[in-house]
């Protein structure tokens, strides 16, 4: 297997790994409550939840946010060959190549670059999960041969295979949310096989066999929920790739063919050419795209530690 | 107790034992590796309302055969051989569908670290009415009352509440005490409880030990005690089976086994527990060794490196075979060439010989 596919492995088995440990000394105070405690207490958790809920909050809005129609092009009549677009009063971010009011292609674009980061996280996660189940449950030749694949997907570099799926699937934007989620599948499906696998030899498990409870019970009753912590920190940090994964398949021009959806990485597309006269026009989408995917990691990250029983203070 | 929860075996209860052990063996394989014996030749019987106590150091296969005989090892790598009947059926070999539908219903156990074994993001009563809904024809309202009397039977106040409740909002012995009440759930008639009080502080130990009693006497079932501590053997057993080194090696009556112990090494348990009235300082004397410095059986006596009685023919294969398990008086058996003739030391070194 590649370099880039061990590095990979090792990460999610670590993290999967701490999956489900029990705090010592935290009478009284459940797990995720204490875990929400110290997230509201952690200025880091703050940032990160402030920014995602804010471009949350814009997304959802955003039509009447927006102060004018993303898809006019307001100045047609001044719009010739060698036009350099700029600012220009009445537009706060200026206007693009067609005339259209930047800020609110920045406002409206980031619905599609949200929606399609969430969608393709989700179907990543419930294909992975159900993946990771599978060989976690079963054990044996299912899962050496599960994982197996899981490897081999693993070892091809993320954007690559993006790029491929897409590109095989043809310009739509099915296919684009249909490449991100591929790309997840198998971090999630080798987490969650990874915690589960941790849990199945725990007291409780035993116990509940013991019992004499049957098998299929124990694996989605006490195995899998003890297993999920991982898998719900792995979610939050996977919807940073994915977003920065949809804009950089829209800037090349593999994205969303339909021009009545403003995206973030067709945006940056566009302004490439004018990248030497108007450099705002590329920063302004680039920035947009930089704080959300940076406002889920953070978000992500002190997820990690605060349900990591090892951070606890 | 309830005549819902029994199997086909009810013929076999009222003669014989609940549980019959036989030369019961485990073996661990592993690849490249030469197998481990974990369990060697083990044989026991437990009768209704009984409470047989296995007794040994850590890893001297006590757990493994509790775990034998519930048919909870894993079936890869691991070789059990011999025979487990109970109740008339034939454990060993037996499908894993019929093993699971005695597991909880006929036969329970408790296991020794109760905050681990219960599940921490599943409140009480739901891990308690799995029992109830797997094993029995209820419903779920049904359940959930029987789980509210069997905690307040095993005597966990306000039981409304608890079962509403997740693990780590228990105390310890509550847990415990949860635990038990799912073991019993469905009217075992033979429970396993190993080392139930191990990971429970003193004054709760003695609670559960008399929880456990009372149900014992209370519904007629037989109780497999496992335990590495003589406190509890001698507050609760009936009858005592010493293990080292996966064989049982003495087995007698409470009484008879602390009056006197004839293995050394069962003398040597005896001596190494600190005595109230014994002078203030005074050493204890712990067994030399520690449970790694063993010889295979077939070489001879497993406890020979650390015992101080040994000589030279516990060392070396004599008759052909291993030191064998031997009938030492009535309801005794000994694993033993060089017994122990009078009381332990324990007492005052002063009566040396006093019984010869």
């Amino acid at each position: 297997m590649t370099a880039i596919g061990d590095v990979k492995r090792r990460r999610i088995d670590e993290l999967a790994a701490r999956a489900g440990q029990v705090p010592e000394g935290e009478g009284g105070v459940s797990l995720t409550r204490s875990a929400f405690r110290r997230l509201r207490r952690d200025p880091v958790a703050i940032a990160g939840a402030v920014i995602v809920v804010v471009f949350l909050l814009v997304a959802a809005f955003a039509p009447w946010l927006a102060p004018r129609d993303p898809l006019a092009q307001t100045l047609l009549s001044e719009i010739r060959p060698g036009y350099i677009p700029g600012s220009r009063e009445g537009f706060p971010l200026g206007v693009d190549n067609l005339g259209r009011d930047v800020l609110s292609r920045l406002i409206v674009g980031s619905r599609q670059s949200l929606l399609i980061g969430v969608v393709s996280t989700l179907l990543g996660a419930v294909v992975g999960m159900a993946i990771g189940v599978l060989a976690g449950a079963l054990g044996g030749w299912v899962d050496s041969v599960v994982m197996r694949f899981v490897d081999i997907l693993l070892s091809i570099p993320g954007l690559l295979m993006a790029i491929s799926i897409s590109v095989l699937l043809g310009q739509n934007q099915y296919s684009l949310v249909i490449a991100i989620a591929v790309t997840q599948v198998p971090v999630f499906a080798r987490l969650l096989r990874g915690s589960m696998l941790s849990q199945r030899n725990s007291d409780y498990a035993l116990a509940a066999r013991a019992l004499g409870v049957r098998r299929g019970r124990i694996v989605f009753g006490h195995v899998l929920p003890n297993s999920l912590s991982p898998v719900i920190v792995q979610a939050t940090l996977s919807l940073a790739t994915a977003i920065i994964e949809a804009a950089a398949l829209s800037f090349l021009g593999l994205g969303d063919p339909d021009l009545g959806r403003p995206e973030w990485g067709a945006m940056l597309a566009n302004a490439q050419q004018f990248l030497g006269v108007r450099p705002e026009l590329a920063i302004y989408p680039a920035l947009c795209i930089i704080v959300v995917a940076l406002g889920f990691t953070l978000l992500g990250e002190s997820l990690r530690e605060a349900l990591d029983p090892k951070f606890r203070r | 107790m309830s005549i819902e929860a029994l199997p086909a075996g009810e013929a076999a209860r009222a003669d014989g034992p609940v549980l019959q052990v036989d030369d019961l063996s485990v073996t661990f394989t592993r690849r490249g590796e030469a197998p481990t014996r974990a369990v060697d030749g083990v044989s026991f019987a437990v009768d209704a309302g009984e409470t047989v106590g296995l007794v040994g150091e850590s890893g001297c296969g006590k757990s493994v055969t509790s775990l034998a005989v519930m048919g909870l090892l894993p079936r890869r790598g691991v070789r059990v051989g011999g025979s487990v009947r109970f109740g008339g059926v034939e454990l060993v070999g037996a499908p894993d569908r019929t093993l699971r539908d005695l597991r909880g219903a006929d036969m329970a156990m408790v296991f020794q670290d109760p905050l681990s074994s219960l599940n921490p993001v599943v409140p009480i009563g739901t891990q308690v009415t799995e029992v109830l809904l797997e094993h029995r024809d209820v419903s779920r309202g049904e359940a959930a009352d029987e789980a509210t009397r069997l905690l307040d039977r095993v005597g966990i106040p306000d039981p409304g509440r608890r079962l509403k409740e997740y693990p780590h909002q228990l105390s310890g012995g509550m847990r415990q005490r949860a635990l038990i009440a799912m073991a019993l759930a469905c009217s075992p008639r033979l429970l396993i409880a190993d080392e139930p009080t191990t990971a429970l502080d003193v004054t709760i130990q003695a609670q559960i030990l008399e929880l456990l009693r009372e149900l014992v006497v209370d519904t007629g079932t037989a109780l497999v005690m496992i335990t590495h501590d003589l406190g509890v053997v001698a507050g609760l057993c009936d009858r005592v089976h010493v293990m080292y080194a996966g064989r049982i090696i003495e087995s007698a009556d409470r009484h008879d086994l602390f009056a006197r112990p004839r293995h050394p090494y069962t003398g040597g348990l005896l001596a190494s527990v600190p005595r109230l009235d014994g002078a203030r300082g005074a050493p204890l004397t712990p067994i030399r060794g520690s449970a790694r410095d063993t010889i295979p059986w077939a070489e001879g006596c497993a406890f020979a490196p650390r015992c101080d009685h040994a000589q030279d023919d516990c060392l070396t294969e004599v008759s052909g075979s291993t030191v064998p398990l031997e009938h030492d008086g009535p309801a005794r058996e000994l694993r033993c060439r060089h017994p122990l003739r009078r009381p332990p030391s324990a007492t005052g070194a002063t009566a040396s010989g006093a019984a010869r």
